[in-house]
């Protein structure tokens, strides 16, 4: 992607019809550290990759709750991730108040692409309501968000993933990998997709750390590195305990020739071998 | 007598009742849901589970009741997504009581009584009036049948009692076993002369392992 002169602007137009802000935006989701999320009939498995800015800071937290049966896994700008959930959950909120009931997951996502994609032109007393803040593409003077979301849930139709991106489209995947190097990961669940509807909520958990393995490329997988975070049928979403992420890393590279004896010694950054920039 | 056509509340009548301990908090209300002379239905709960530690029980008119319940409900899962941990019951109380005053001039009629353990372990009861003004104390009823049922409490349980001039704070020495049977009788009690309550109690009790519930029958007329 290079500079020209209709970039500048996120209501500029360029001549071959793209506007080059979201474009940019959705860079800035390529750089941020991976997320991956797999879908089975009953259960969603969401998983990220752990990067610090550096070795003496912690990092980031890339899944949120966002309620019993919601949760979000980002990439890209975590502070823009931050306000999203927190719009999110009081969408949920809101609407169990009202209706008593859970919000639908597609309605959830339709709700975020709107406030990322304005579709509204002029401003009136009601249509103010709808207009939140972040109506990237319709103002000149604000900018879209900088933050794709692996949306997992389940509702009465069933177990539910999606993809929403900062251009205000969205899309419902099986499976999906997210930010730096997931098309490794996008490679390894291709492969396999078709099956995961039948999977156990356990092989959907394995498939979604090795899945995470595949974007680290060579990095140790250690549990300190990997976020799990799972919904299901009878499950309320809620992250995966870090030892149990040990113990199914550990059974995992039983199988497996154990890499995990070179690794400390090819790292030259340190454990967590964390670039500088990504997030 | 006639009825103000722009009286838009309505008394459901029943009875709370809450008794701090040492480490426990007894909570109870009737499960009678009645309005002029007429019951509605026997099997109401007037009791809330707001948090971990913290229960709510409310008398007076129902649909207010159904909708603080909700508002606390909610701004307690708003809490808990802000800062990763339940609310503790002296927390709950504040917004308990902030709530009913954002209401001062239009109010909740409800009569309630907020009971938990702090974050001490505890017990803690909090008593309302319609607006919001509390305290905290060792124990307390509210509703229909509450001056029946103050005056035994009062007796029974001499040590919080503002009677004698202990702490503000002082809790019940009582076990928590004796604290639920003088609850039981209470309600029995009141239950005879008042007629708003009856038809069964329920009685919830806080304690370190978490929340119970009971339920035990009054008399139907």
């Amino acid at each position: 992607m290079f500079r020209n002169q209709y970039d500048t602007d996120v209501t500029t137009w360029s001549p071959a019809g793209r506007l080059f802000q979201v474009e940019y935006a959705m860079e800035a989701v390529k750089q941020g550290a991976a997320a991956v999320g797999l879908r089975s009939a009953s259960h969603v498995v969401l998983a990220t990759v752990n990067k610090a800015a550096s070795d003496l800071s912690s990092y980031q937290k890339k899944v949120f709750k966002i309620d019993d049966h919601i949760g979000v896994a980002i990439a890209g700008l975590t502070a823009d991730g931050r306000v999203l959930s927190r719009y999110l959950r009081n969408e949920c909120i809101n609407h169990a108040f009202v209706y008593e009931s859970p919000l639908p997951v597609s309605r959830l996502v339709v709700r975020l692409a709107d406030k990322a994609q304005l579709k509204r032109q002029h401003i009136s007393g009601l249509t103010l309501i709808i207009l939140q803040e972040q109506v990237c593409t319709q103002r000149s003077w604000k900018r879209p968000y900088g933050v794709g979301l692996l949306v997992a849930g389940l509702d009465e139709t069933g177990a539910h993933l999606y993809y929403n991106c900062p251009s205000g489209n969205y899309f419902e995947y099986q499976a999906f990998a997210i930010g730096s190097r997931s098309q490794a990961a996008k490679t390894f669940l291709e492969r396999r997709f078709e099956s995961f509807n039948n999977y156990s909520r356990d092989e959907l958990i394995k498939d979604a750390i090795f899945a995470i393995k595949e974007t680290l490329q060579g990095e140790k997988l250690t549990s300190a590195i990997c976020t799990l975070a799972v919904v299901g049928k009878d499950e309320a979403f809620h992250l995966i305990d870090q030892k149990i992420i040990e113990e199914l890393i550990d059974s995992m590279e039983i199988k497996e020739d154990a890499p995990a004896d070179q690794a400390p010694v090819t790292d030259e950054d340190g454990s967590t071998g964390a670039a500088p920039m990504d997030i | 007598m006639a009825l103000r056509r722009d009286w838009v509340y309505e008394n459901n009548g029943g009875t709370c009742v809450a008794i701090a301990g040492s480490d426990y908090c007894v909570i109870a209300a009737d499960t009678r849901l009645s309005v002029g002379y007429s019951i509605y239905t026997r099997e109401f709960s007037k009791i809330c589970n707001l948090a971990d530690k913290c229960v709510l029980a409310t008398s007076g008119f129902q649909g207010d009741m159904k909708a603080l319940q909700k508002n606390l409900a909610a701004r307690h899962l708003i809490y808990q997504h802000q800062h990763n941990k339940q609310m503790s019951c002296p927390a709950m109380a504040q917004l308990l009581s902030n709530t009913l005053y954002y209401k001062r001039f239009f109010p909740y009629y409800t009569f309630n009584i907020l009971g938990g353990l702090d974050s001490n372990g505890k017990g803690c009861v909090f008593t309302y009036d319609a607006v919001g003004s509390y305290e905290r104390v060792g124990y307390s009823a509210q509703g229909t049948g509450a001056g029946l049922i103050i005056p035994v409490l009062d007796n029974q349980l001499k040590s919080p009692s503002p009677l004698l001039l202990p702490a503000k704070d002082a809790v019940t020495p009582l076990s928590e076993a004796e604290a639920v049977d003088l609850v039981k009788d209470v309600f029995a009690s009141a239950t005879e002369r008042d007629i708003y309550t009856g038809d069964k109690v329920e009685i919830v009790v806080i304690n370190a392992s978490g929340i119970r519930q009971e339920l035990m029958e009054l008399r139907k007329d």
